[in-house]
């Protein structure tokens, strides 16, 4: 039995189930209490719960994150929110050197159950500090998991799963991806396990390695490409790390050709690894170079056109499939 | 325990101490600052502006007020909720609508938007979309007139969330320490987004944050341009003697939500009713009548050339295109680079 929901709602559902079955569970925020969220992601959350375990706390990101870690080290399983993911910035030391380090640092011995739940994308004219999707810049940092889900089923089991770890986790959520509706589980009890991607379409010409919020319209451009007899697969890796390389090369040594989309800036950003990653294990089935479709590598512009010139759109996404599915050496 | 101090610097805020001219332009000013505002709202809904607004009706008398005290050279460094700030130290209506409807003509060219304007000849180094982001900037504005020997001084606008964060205290010991010529401008409008100040802060009175940090801190009624005024004016002595920072808490209110379409839950009708009751714009123009500083007449025509102006940045605004969308491509580095992306 399933039921529709909308991707904020199953992270509502996931943070509440946890809550619910575990006392060490709580939220806290800047405005995730009685505001609800800037998103609403956690609205009723604090009538449920009340102001002790959904914490509005003042804008200080540093302390946000930080008393998370210390409240994780601590014993509890914290889950901290950092409403636009451009503000993961004024917290980056207790992320990267602190959290992701900790428990190495101590021998193994630190567990460090704490959620950092951060919204990604470009919402539409925010501009360059309120658009940005800053997964791949913690890629480089051992320590960290990334879940970056793109389904409100996967919303809900990666975050179960991300509070129920052990690890600090990074879990993208993508402003575009709120309201998006989609089929949950009526078990409250499923969780969905970290390194395992979906295949989200089976294709034979071309694998689109589609990250987080890009996810809708790489099905799309996959329905119109179809259209002009062109098979994609779409492969969702729905957490960065750990990364399921093993399903990412199936598929290409299948397809035997490659694009990476992602809303992340095109440099250095996830596909540039992902890429890498394919390269070494499928090298000598690839028919064409890899290719990515991302950001490029300038910040968010305030105008929407221009914006839409610098983001990954249909056209581009297309065009790289076309590109390489018409490649010749 | 929580409750807020009143203002201690009342002493001297009486129009008849000041010279008519001033005290026109400042009325001048808070008016262009409320009906910009007015106009950008209303813009957005009719579809001219793409992005988000903070607007800072209710606010017009910090931002006027300090301003004032600053020279045509001093900088300052703004917030979220910058329009009045910049309008105050002599932002253009025109290049400022202009950028919030994204055109080429617009501050940065439509790639800005209302939460980077910024006009560096104005010394206006830049909205900011970071809280507590520009308390640094104009701290390092400041040491640079301060290395320089320069007769110059900083002043960071910023909001009562933004004391919270650590790049306010770092800059604060900073220029503590080193007798920076540079003003810390607290706008206390009592909610950062939908939170009280009192869940954000313990204490109720930010201005104390400054004794920790050696320079004084000082209360002024936010919502009285002169008392805004008089004490910045203190506060730009003080530094431009060589003696350090002030921290000024002005004490006001917004009046319309933290962005536009805010449902503003988190605070009573009564509440906000009882602000409006003190909206710096009316309790001006009310004392410069009583006082005889100006006449009706006088008032109604700054009333109908700010309209004029507006009338004008609109249009502006409208009748400008929009810039190339390769233009995007441009401007992340400096000339050695060609400005190309790479
Ligand atoms: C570092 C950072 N954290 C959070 C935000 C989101 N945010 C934007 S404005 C705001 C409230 C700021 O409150 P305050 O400083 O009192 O200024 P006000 O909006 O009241 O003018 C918040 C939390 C942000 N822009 N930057
Ligand atoms: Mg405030």
């Amino acid at each position: 039995m399933t039921r529709e929901i909308a991707f904020s709602k199953a992270l509502r559902e996931a943070m509440a189930e946890e809550m619910r079955r575990d006392s060490s569970v709580f939220l806290m925020g800047e405005d995730v209490g009685v505001f609800g969220g800037v998103f609403g992601v956690s609205a009723g959350l604090y009538d449920e719960f009340g102001e002790e375990r959904v914490r509005d706390t003042p804008i200080s990101e540093q302390a946000i994150v930080g008393a998370g870690l210390g409240a994780a080290l601590a014993g509890m399983r914290p889950i901290v929110e950092i409403m636009f993911g451009d503000f993961v910035t004024v917290a980056m030391d207790q992320v990267v050197n602190q959290a992701a380090k900790a428990r190495y640092m101590s021998g193994g011995k630190a567990q460090v159950p704490l959620t950092i739940r951060i919204t990604n994308g470009a919402p539409g004219s925010a501009a360059a500090q309120h658009s940005q999707s800053p997964e791949g810049w913690f890629m480089n940092v051992p320590g960290l998991k990334i879940a970056i889900p793109a389904t409100p089923y996967d919303a809900k089991g990666l975050l179960k799963t991300a509070i129920r770890g052990e690890d600090p986790v990074l879990f993208f959520e993508h402003k575009m991806l709120y309201e998006v509706k989609g089929e949950v589980p009526e078990d409250d009890d499923y969780t969905v396990p970290f390194g395992q991607a979906a295949i989200r379409r089976k294709g034979t010409d071309a694998t689109i390695v589609a990250v987080g919020g890009v996810l809708p319209k790489a099905m799309e451009a996959a329905d119109l490409l179809a259209k002009s007899g062109i098979s994609v697969e779409v492969v969702d890796p729905r957490t960065l790390v750990p990364l399921d390389t093993e399903t990412l090369i199936e598929s290409v040594k299948k397809t035997n050709r490659a694009i990476i989309i992602h809303e992340a800036h095109r440099r250095a950003g996830p596909g540039a690894e992902i890429a890498a990653i394919l390269a070494e294990g499928a090298i000598g089935y690839l028919d064409a170079p890899i290719v990515r479709v991302a950001t490029k590598n300038v910040p968010f512009p305030y105008n929407p056109e221009l914006e839409d010139f610098i983001l990954p759109g249909m056209g581009d996404i297309v065009e790289a499939v076309e590109g390489v599915v018409g490649y010749t050496l | 325990m929580n409750t807020p101090s009143q203002p201690t610097n009342q002493l001297t805020t009486q129009p008849t101490n000041h010279p008519k001219d001033h005290l026109l332009t400042l009325y001048c000013r808070m008016v262009l600052i409320r009906e910009f505002e007015l106009r950008a709202i209303n813009e957005r809904r009719a579809g001219l502006i793409p992005g988000f607004i903070h607007s800072c009706v209710g606010q017009e008398a910090t931002a006027v007020g300090a301003c004032a005290a600053l020279n045509a050279d001093d900088a300052i460094t703004s917030t979220h909720r910058g329009h009045g700030h910049l309008i105050a130290k002599g932002g253009d209506p025109k290049y400022m609508m202009a950028e919030l409807a994204a055109r080429s003509t617009g501050y940065c060219g439509g790639k800005g938007g209302s939460l980077h304007m910024a006009d560096f000849d104005l010394g206006i180094l830049g909205a900011n979309g970071i809280v507590a982001g520009g308390i640094p900037m104009a701290t390092g504005a400041a040491l640079a007139f301060q290395m320089r020997g320069e007769d110059r001084v900083a002043l960071a606008f910023f909001g009562d969330g933004a004391v919270n964060e650590g790049a306010f205290h770092e800059a604060a010991n900073l220029a503590g320490l080193w007798k920076l010529p540079v003003i810390f401008f607290c706008e206390n409008n009592l909610y950062g987004e939908g939170t009280p100040q009192s869940k954000q802060s313990p204490v109720a009175d930010l201005a104390m944050r400054a004794e920790g940090y050696a320079f004084p801190g000082v209360i002024a009624d936010g919502n009285d341009v002169l008392a805004v005024y008089e004490a910045t004016q203190a506060a730009v002595n003080r530094a431009r003697a060589g003696n350090g920072p002030t921290f000024i808490e002005g004490k006001t209110y917004r009046f319309r939500g933290h962005y536009e379409g805010d449902p503003m839950a988190y605070r009573s009708k009564e509440e906000m009713e009882a602000w409006r009751q003190r909206d710096p714009i009316p309790a001006f123009r009310r004392r410069l009548i009583a006082d005889a500083a100006a006449s009706e007449g006088e008032l109604r025509a700054i009333e109908d050339e700010v309209q004029a102006a507006l009338d004008e940045a609109v249009q502006f605004a409208a009748g400008s295109p929009a810039p190339d969308p390769e233009s995007a491509l441009e401007g992340v580095y400096g000339e050695t680079h060609g400005g190309s992306v790479f």
